[in-house]
């Protein structure tokens, strides 16, 4: 299996990472590679078997509607990059 | 005499049970051999000297109100991906490299209740995702077995603090082999318990259905005095089993007589280390020795765990890290022009290499169209890989191999090829896709270096494994032995 460019430059895209041009055959390279290890899966025939999500297939457990949390803000705040007025800052979002 | 820094976990409590020692004085003795060793490993991304020599005063203060409990005032190193409420959580990557975590995990909280002592933090690879932590934002970390090869990964800082008596114990986590493949490089015994066991809650998520805590101690008996610590039920964690509390010492003393131990045939084939080999052969016959009855078993989808792990691992990165968006904490790009220039640049400059192609890879197998042929597919070979160790349970109590293929090797050797990197935990990431609870214990040497002995057992066994590897350390010496460099 082999990744274009442009497939690189769609996937990082999607995943929100800014990846330098000159990265980009390298990652395509490397990606492609990995993509063959998994390609390895199609031997397997899977036909009727039941996908495993949780090692000891537990439900979600329920707890009672009761108020666990305090509030912590001025600690979360603490460590952000940009914050005013208890709010987070960011670039302009709409004009 | 023994120099304090030589003496297990459990020699160390008993020493602080007579009164021959005190926590403070642990303290600053192991305080004293980071400060003067570690710029030959970098095991350590932060030492928390004024914090730990405050928890071992008030450590001694509780022995002296006789209200210590089996591990009150011992030191130990902390994983850097556990959250340490006002300490450097960095997660070895270079996106968190100003996280001052605003809460403990529940690991942090549970070994806080119990007096011990944080000596620091661990190096480790970037976000948990290597095997030689060699991915790490704060440099690699050198094996105190030979200083020109990797401790292993991605619980690599740990790994050599212990192994180089920086630390009598620490913390691991292990997603597809990073508490196990460490160990065997390093000369360690670690637990990777059962799926469930340690609590997941502020341990930074990696691939949340694999990834457990665990500790990395010299001795089994030192890993389950550690585990009676870390284990427990907590209802933050929504994937923590619901199950009474046990002593994990409970059993080290029986004897091995009735015990079925299964090889499997499967981690025997090419690619592994003639000398690895032969030592795991070694190890069977002690066992044997010991009244254990050896048969040879099959795990005929093994072979399938690697392709099956790296889609499942990858997917679920890709969707732990969206949160690392330079928006409420860690690296934010500068001058960002809007907020999609944000997003991007941020990750983008905060993550590594090695972060960046799992995310990748997690993102393209998770994008509109190809959830069935990914996912879904891994999810099942998932499943068949369970359903071989449901059957081998059935003929034998406890499957040992080699924990890893090889050694360890050379700084650098494989960091030109992911695919070649990720065939080092060939043989313990089915373990972790299983949920099974898996052991490494030294188990001799090749050329000098460390092989590790890989104990696999059924969901909730770890007592079994334990008791197994502590009766296979009554009977030989290599756990015992330090590194050439740990003087």
């Amino acid at each position: 299996m082999s990744l274009s460019h442009d497939e690189v430059r769609k996937i990082a895209h999607l995943a929100r990472l800014d990846i330098p041009a000159d990265r980009v055959p390298e990652f395509a390279g490397q990606l492609s590679a990995i993509l063959d290890l998994v390609a390895q899966m199609n031997a397997a025939d899977t036909t009727g078997v039941e996908p495993l999500a949780h090692p000891l297939d537990a439900g979600l457990r329920l707890r009672d509607d009761a108020i666990t949390e305090r509030d912590q803000r001025p600690d979360f705040q603490a460590i952000a990059p940009a914050v005013e007025a208890g709010l987070y800052l960011v670039p302009k979002v709409i004009e | 005499m023994t120099a304090l820094h030589d003496l297990t976990v459990a020699q160390l409590a008993a020493a602080l049970n007579r009164g021959e020692t005190s926590s403070v004085e642990l303290t600053r003795a192991f305080l004293a051999r980071i400060e003067s060793r570690d710029r030959e490993f970098n095991s350590f991304v932060t030492v928390t000297p004024e914090r730990a020599l405050a928890q071992a005063a008030a450590a001694d203060a509780r022995r002296r109100s006789g209200d210590a409990g089996p591990l009150t005032g011992i030191p130990y190193v902390h994983k850097d991906i556990f959250c340490t409420r006002g300490v450097l959580t960095s997660c070895g990557s270079k996106m968190l490299s100003n996280f001052i975590a605003p809460y403990d995990a529940t690991v942090s909280e549970r070994f806080n209740a119990a007096g011990l002592v944080m000596l620091g933090k661990a190096n480790m690879d970037e976000f948990a995702m290597g095997s030689s932590n060699e991915t790490s934002h704060f440099g690699p970390v050198r094996n105190p077995w030979d200083l020109t090869r990797v401790p292993g990964g991605s619980s690599g800082g740990t790994a050599a603090a212990v192994a180089a008596r920086l630390a009598p114990f620490g913390t691991g986590t292990d997603t597809g082999g990073s508490i196990r493949q460490p160990s065997a490089l390093c000369n360690l015994s670690g637990i990777k318990p059962t799926y469930g066991r340690v609590s997941r809650w502020g341990m930074i998520a990696y691939a949340s259905s694999l990834d457990q805590g665990g500790p990395m101690c010299r001795t089994a008996e030192d890993a389950a005095l550690a585990l009676n610590v870390m284990c427990g039920f907590d209802v933050r964690d929504s994937t923590s089993v619901e199950r009474a509390d046990e002593d994990f010492t409970r059993n080290l003393g029986n004897d091995l007589g009735n015990l079925r131990v299964g090889l499997p045939a499967e981690y025997f084939g090419p690619g592994l280390d003639a000398g690895v080999a032969a030592a795991i052969r070694a190890a069977a016959r002690v066992l044997e020795e010991l009244g254990a009855k050896i048969t040879e078993i099959s795990l005929p989808n093994t072979h399938l765990s690697i392709p099956a792990y790296y889609v499942v691992a990858p997917a679920e990165c890709s969707s732990n890290l969206s949160r690392m968006d330079g928006v409420r904490y860690g690296h934010r790009c500068e001058r960002p022009k809007d907020l999609l220039d944000l997003y991007c640049r941020s990750r983008g400059e905060g993550f590594g290499p090695e972060v960046q192609r799992r995310i990748m890879i997690g993102t393209y197998a998770l994008s509109a169209g190809y959830y069935d042929a990914f996912y879904l597919k891994a999810q099942k070979i998932r499943r068949l890989i369970a359903d071989d160790f449901v059957r081998a349970f059935q003929e034998v109590d406890v499957i040992i191999g080699p924990t890893a293929p090889t050694t360890a090797f050379r700084l650098g050797e494989k960091t030109s090829d992911p695919v070649t990197m990720y065939l080092s935990d060939i043989y313990t990431i089915a373990v972790n896709l299983a949920g099974l609870p898996g052991m490494s214990i030294p188990a001799g040497r090749a050329d000098g270096l460390p092989i590790g002995m890989q104990l696999i057992g059924g969901y909730f066994t770890e007592n079994l494994l334990l008791n197994v590897a502590h009766q296979y350390q009554q009977a030989t010496t290599w756990h015992l032995q330090a590194p050439p460099h740990a003087g």
